[in-house]
């Protein structure tokens, strides 16, 4: 196994004349499972395909396991590479697919069966291979894709949304499998996705991107609590984090939406001052009922969405603003009832009114 | 009133467009068979025969005379070989030509659709633009630059010519083609390693057989029927069977003889027509993938 830590520098990539990145640091420890998270269009597949070798960069450098690989073809890189679309070959056999580039590079036929075999027992598919790619599911076929990957015994994994393609169900199995490879392989893996329930699941850290730009770098659990600006905040979590507008008075109180919520408790980035704010909570951080504590009131039932394990409840605070909970499955709660809560500080988040940023 | 339920599969009814429609289909079906039904009873019938007049009625006596002779003892001038030297000419073309063109076309087509090399797509509209410009423009001077380079009237001349005038249509036939397919395909076999050549020899060809099927078809259609690039180009000795057959039938010298005629023209118009009845699905393919020229 090959040395698998990834370093870029200032990496600037352009589109004609579109700039689709700039000056774009990352850093990528060895054996890491980093994921690139995002909407769509922000970039997170052109980095992973300038990592990859198959878009150029306009500027800046891509180190491989200690080498300079920036001007280096894909296959020098020492990375394998797995599609959404799986892009097995269609005309040939799965052994075929898995054993393509082993052959291109001219490893004797003996270390390609062996490798074959071995990636094909590590992801169940040993009976498939002497089938075609049509006569796979979607499951089996990017299961190939992956073996295709691991074949090439290489430091780096790269995975352009691999799951994406999948019903739910079939992606949370791959989705267990791809981490329990990496626990294996012990290899780098950098992985994009725009499912926040797979970068929050996978990942090692999360590099959150939006419009070309990392917003935050940090591990799944500080991205979830503690979100650097409000685009973090929106996007990772599922269902959404709640935000409510107004202002905090003296750096003591939040007040908006007709609620005066106490933040003693809440972990200030910088001096707490007053002014304008959006105060952001996750609907399981409120508490309900006779838990409610200081800040408590009460709140009107707008609808009910069973999700089996637990119930997300739509209200409405006395001054108008709709946010949601977290309720246990069985809860008995219905449209048009009152609901005692309160907003725990330690568990907001407040982000500055103009710019988005962590308070 | 008795209101039926609907249920079950609903009633089909005729309609008088609907009998129109099919009225109109079997004229044409008629109009444009009828002269192959009167080639092929007149190629059957022997002169006696044909001089009494009645076009249309079967022969009183079968006979294969007439295909014989256009095929083997026919004259064309002071030869009388038959159309069968134009045959063997025109398949000595039009194997290599057809190999050729679909080898280059394939290749430029793919080149232009995965490698995204420097100017391509002005490349692509130049080759477009060409494709348009009638072949009389062209015949003079190629004929001037062949003769310099000493290929002019012969065979490798004559499929230089076809090679060049099929590259716009395979070229647009494989690139639209090649583009159809996921980038991935080709992004993965970059990153198994493989290179330019490799990538289209062991991925992109096998992937594209039904557009090779389709532009064999197209090729083999075009090259067989074509007639002023193989008089111009090809030379005395291998003038193609279209040449051949209107020496045949152009040349003769007294009574004209419609029975020999109506065999040769079928005997050339044989290759075309099994292609047709062959192919007929993929040939429909080509023509909506190609969309440019038959």
């Amino acid at each position: 196994m090959e040395r698998g830590d990834v370093s870029l520098n200032g990496i600037k990539i352009m589109f004609g004349s579109v700039k689709v990145l700039e000056n774009l640091d990352l850093d990528v420890a060895k054996s890491e499972f980093l994921v690139l998270l995002g909407p769509s269009g922000c970039g997170k597949s052109t980095l992973l395909n300038a990592v990859a070798g198959l878009i150029d960069v306009k500027d800046g450098q891509i180190w491989i396991g200690g080498r300079n690989v920036t001007w280096e073809e894909p296959k020098d890189r020492g990375i394998a590479m797995v599609f959404q679309s799986y892009a097995l070959y269609p005309r040939m056999t799965v052994r075929g697919n898995m054993s393509f580039g082993l052959k291109v590079s001219g490893t004797p036929a003996a270390e390609i069966a062996r490798r074959v075999e071995e990636a094909a027992q590590m992801l169940r598919i040993s009976d498939l291979l002497d089938r075609r790619p049509s006569e796979l599911s979607g499951g089996q076929r990017q299961r190939v894709a992956i073996g295709r990957a691991l074949v090439r015994k290489v430091g780096v994994f790269l995975f352009d949304e691999p799951l994406s393609n999948l019903d739910a169900q079939l992606r949370a199995e791959l989705r267990v499998e791809i981490k329990r490879l990496h626990q294996q392989l012990g290899a780098t893996m950098i992985y994009v996705t725009h499912d926040q329930i797979e970068a929050l699941t996978l990942a090692d850290r999360i590099a959150v991107m939006h419009g070309g730009v990392i917003q935050q770098l940090d591990t799944p659990a500080k991205i979830y609590r503690e979100p650097k600006n409000r685009f973090v905040a929106s996007f990772v979590g599922s269902p959404a984090m709640n935000f409510i507008d107004g202002r905090i008075e003296a750096g003591a109180t939040f007040d908006g939406g007709g609620l005066r919520v106490p933040l003693a408790g809440y972990a200030f980035a910088g001096n707490p001052a007053s002014g304008p704010a959006t105060l952001g909570i996750r609907p399981e951080h409120v508490v309900t009922g006779s838990d409610a504590r200081e800040g408590a009131f009460d709140a009107t039932v707008e609808l009910v969405e069973p999700m089996g394990a637990d119930s997300l409840v739509w209200c409405r605070s006395p001054g108008g603003a709709a946010f949601s909970m977290r309720l246990p499955g069985d809860t008995a709660v219905r449209s048009g009832d009152r609901q005692r809560a309160s907003f725990p500080a330690a568990s907001l988040s407040l982000f500055d009114s103009t710019n988005g940023k962590r308070l | 009133m008795n209101v039926i339920e609907p249920t079950g599969p609903r009633p089909k009814r005729t309609s008088p467009a609907r009998v129109g429609l099919y009225a109109f289909l079997a004229i044409s079906a008629l109009f444009f068979l009828a002269p192959l039904y009167v080639m092929v009873v007149t190629s059957l019938k022997t002169m006696d025969e044909i001089r009494g007049g009645y076009i249309l009625s079967l022969p009183s006596e079968l006979t294969f005379a007439a295909w014989t002779k256009a095929w083997s003892s026919a004259c064309t001038g002071l030869n009388c070989n038959g159309i069968r030297v134009g045959f063997f000419n025109s398949v000595r073309i039009l194997v290599p030509s057809v190999i050729v063109s679909i080898a280059v076309g394939s290749l430029t087509g793919y080149a232009l659709s995965f490698w995204r090399v420097r100017g391509a797509d002005l490349i692509f509209g130049a080759l477009m633009v060409v494709a348009f410009i009638p072949y009389q423009i062209f015949i003079y001077p190629l004929v001037r630059i062949f003769s310099m380079a000493g290929i002019n009237q012969t065979l490798f001349g004559i499929v230089i010519i076809h090679t060049i005038f099929g590259l716009p249509t395979m070229t647009l036939l494989f690139r639209n083609y090649f583009a159809s397919l996921p980038p991935e395909l080709f992004k993965a076999a970059r990153v198994d390693g493989a290179g330019f050549l490799q990538i289209f020899r062991s991925i992109m060809l096998p992937m594209a057989i039904p557009m090779i099927v389709v532009a064999v078809i197209l090729q083999v259609t075009g090259i067989w029927n074509d007639f002023i690039l193989g008089l111009v180009f090809a030379g005395r000795e291998n003038l193609p069977m279209t040449v051949q057959l209107n020496n045949i039938v152009n040349s003769t010298q007294g009574e004209r003889a419609y029975n020999v005629d109506m065999a040769a023209t079928m005997l050339t118009a044989l290759v075309p027509l099994v292609v047709y009845f062959g192919s007929g699905r993929w040939f429909v393919r080509g023509i909506a993938a190609g969309a440019v020229k038959g």
